[in-house]
């Protein structure tokens, strides 16, 4: 098992005639992902990469089952592919985009909430479910099958903690970058409850970041319902309050977003927050024994 | 991006809002000649893009014509914050009766644009809401509807503002119709003043713009000063970096907003102090990682460079391959220590074996190491 995607996921692209779209499709079908069909509007009726490709989410859905959708659009396009997705009935919209303006997020998210779709990202790697399907521009070959879930706000260091409980043999279930903006679709409260249920996730890293309190709200869930243990990071602990560190979400504004008050709250849950990379293994193997 | 006072109150002009009338000198002598076309009491307030301006004295009244030039020359050159005055504000007094509070931000945990209306204006309002939260109310507003005037009316009663109901309930609704047009992150009216023959008018005015938007908004875009930057950053995002000048020694360039600043963190761990933020973003090919090294490097705070990479899409050997020409080209004029892991890791080790650069296995071991090489660092 995992959560949101297996083997059997089919999967379309939107900008999949685009650089990134191209480029980063190419890698998922290689990796193994089941991509059936691409949507860039105004090429509809060509192929790309094999498949077919259409004009719009919709007449896509006609003629495909798709369970999932990754979205590669440039950034002033990209909440209205989300939102077509969304009403096409896609139930899973993956926002790759980074740069897309706030105020096109904040409208976009209520709706295709609203809408029951779920939303993970933007500004975010995606997400994989080891050995099985990569929905995502992460590089597969880290993630080796095991027994941890993981959610991140940032890329490459998922990246490297996931590799890292990979060549420690402890391995991954479904990892999900949910992304490094201020608003997004998907928050790591949302994505606990999918993994307490999940029988082959043992435990579940959370690698957060300064800024926000989807760490707090996290903390506050897991210590009422978690069934299984938690270990967590938190990024950014010396960056000066106020200054933008590359994602636009960590960012302490007034006394909202700070290290302490996260770790303050992980340590109320009974989550251990490990310092390095190094030390989510240890603290995860410790968890597990 | 930060806009100047007299920027945002133009803006808030444009959809509506009352603002005292004001123009922008660059010197005691204009400031003197736009007191004059006044004939009244003026204000001369600092424009640098930072808080606290009355405190530092970059804000005074005057009187008279000759008053605002030797204000204006008082003010001009003032370091407020580290940076320095170059321009001020030259505003008609208002006769000030009361002084509110409304502004604006994105609230990120209802995902929504929150209204914050207060009686108590004037003064900072993360003071207020430490000191006196029951002060401040707030009101989320759907990004589908938008704030209606019944529904500003309803909060000004709320917060128990006193003067004419339908104009501040109006400025309200103008200020978030300002917000959603122009693309703000944030934009406050503090003080909203009630006059002494009761007007409404924004006194003072803060907006900041979201920068993932400004892309639809290019006549706000060239309203960005490079002059009030740090040069290293401004060169920076010239080559596409996500760059943030810090105040330490060690040089800092890695693969990725979260491992960079993962990086940092463990740099100021083992007791050095970072220089630099540098994301050098996915995929980056050699020649990336060489204006990276080209940045820092101009630093003159710079005493040793540490670059992480995790290669996922970047490929390891690519980023040696920068490494190896900023050694050629004679650039790496400091120690450099390295470690690369992931994607063409061994590929990357070769290319580097026998090259003066500190390779490292592991983060942690490579943060000490430079640490101690720039001084500071504890074992």
């Amino acid at each position: 098992m995992s959560i949101l995607i297996n083997k059997d996921s089919k999967v379309l692209v939107q900008g999949i005639t685009g650089r990134e779209g191209a480029f980063h499709a190419e890698q998922m079908i290689k990796y193994g992902t089941k991509v059936v069909a691409g949507v860039t509007p105004g090429k509809g009726g060509t192929q790309a990469l094999a498949v077919p490709v259409y004009d719009s989410v919709k007449e896509a859905a006609s003629k495909h089952k798709i369970d999932a959708s990754i979205i590669f659009v440039p950034a002033p396009a990209a909440a209205d592919a989300a939102l077509e997705a969304a009403h096409a009935g896609v139930p899973l919209v993956v926002l790759i985009t980074e740069g897309i303006p706030t105020m096109d997020m904040v409208k976009a998210v209520k709706e295709i909430k609203e809408l029951g779709v779920r939303l993970i990202g933007g500004n975010c790697p995606g997400l994989i479910t080891a050995e099985e399907c990569k929905l995502g521009i992460m590089p597969g070959h880290v993630f080796k099958r095991g027994k941890v879930g993981m959610i991140s706000r940032s890329g490459t260091l998922t990246y490297e903690s996931a590799a890292a409980l990979s060549d420690a043999g402890i391995g991954v279930t479904t990892v999900v970058g949910i992304g490094g903006d201020p608003i997004i679709g998907t928050t790591f409260k949302d994505l606990l409850p999918l993994f307490n249920d999940d029988p082959e996730t043992k435990a579940v890293v959370l690698c957060g970041e300064i800024g926000g309190s989807d760490e707090e709200d996290a903390a506050a869930y897991i210590k009422t319902h978690m069934k299984k243990p938690v270990v967590a990071f938190i990024g950014g602990r010396s960056a000066p309050k106020g200054k933008r560190m590359g994602h636009a979400g960590a960012i302490i504004s007034g006394n909202v977003g700070t290290p302490e008050s996260k770790l303050a709250a992980f340590a109320v849950a009974g989550v251990p927050v490990a310092d390095t990379i190094n030390q989510i293994v240890d603290l995860v193997k410790a968890k597990l024994s | 991006m930060n806009l100047h006072e007299y920027q945002a109150k133009d803006l808030l002009a444009r959809f509506g809002v009352p603002v005292p009338p004001g123009k922008v000198a660059y010197t005691p002598d204009e400031a003197k000649r736009i007191a004059e076309e006044y004939g009244k009491m003026v204000v001369i307030k600092a424009q640098v893009h930072v808080g606290g301006r009355g405190k530092a004295g970059g804000v005074k009244l005057a009187n008279t014509p000759a008053e605002a030039f030797d204000k204006t020359q008082a003010i001009l050159g003032l370091n407020i914050k580290g940076l320095i005055v170059k321009k001020v504000l030259v505003a008609q007094a208002v006769d000030i009766a009361k002084e509110y509070y409304a502004g604006m931000i994105l609230d990120r945990s209802s995902q929504r644009v929150v209204l914050m209306l207060s009686k108590e204006g004037g003064v900072d309002i993360e003071e207020v809401a430490a000191t006196n939260p029951d002060a401040i109310i707030k009101h989320f507003i759907d990004p589908h509807k938008g704030l209606r005037a019944f529904e500003a009316r309803e909060l000004v009663k709320r917060a128990g503002l006193e003067g004419n109901l339908n104009k501040l309930a109006q400025i309200l609704v103008q200020l978030y119709n300002a917000y959603v047009g122009i693309d703000a992150s944030t934009a406050e009216i503090n003080p909203l003043v009630i006059t002494t023959d009761g007007q409404v008018i924004a006194a003072d005015a803060k907006i900041v713009l979201d920068d993932n938007a400004l892309f639809r908004h290019p006549d706000l875009a060239q309203l960005r000063e490079v002059e009030a930057e740090h040069p290293l950053e401004v060169e920076a995002s010239n080559y596409g970096f996500a760059y943030v000048k810090l105040d330490g020694q060690v040089g800092v360039i890695g693969n990725g907003a979260g491992l960079v600043m993962y990086t940092l963190d463990l740099v100021n761990r083992v007791g050095g102090k970072p220089a630099n933020f540098l994301d050098i973003g996915g995929g980056a090919k050699a020649e990336v990682v060489f204006n990276a090294l080209k940045v820092v490097l101009k630093d003159p705070d710079v005493k040793g460079v540490f670059i992480n990479i995790f290669g996922g899409i970047t490929r390891a050997d690519e980023v040696a391959k920068g490494v190896i020409r900023a050694l050629e080209e004679g650039i790496l004029t400091k120690p450099v220590a390295m470690r690369v892991a992931g994607t063409a890791e061994e590929e990357a080790k070769r290319l580097l074996e026998g090259k003066p650069i500190y390779m490292y296995p592991a983060s942690v071991e490579a943060a000490k190491a430079i640490a101690g090489m720039v001084g500071g660092g504890k074992q």
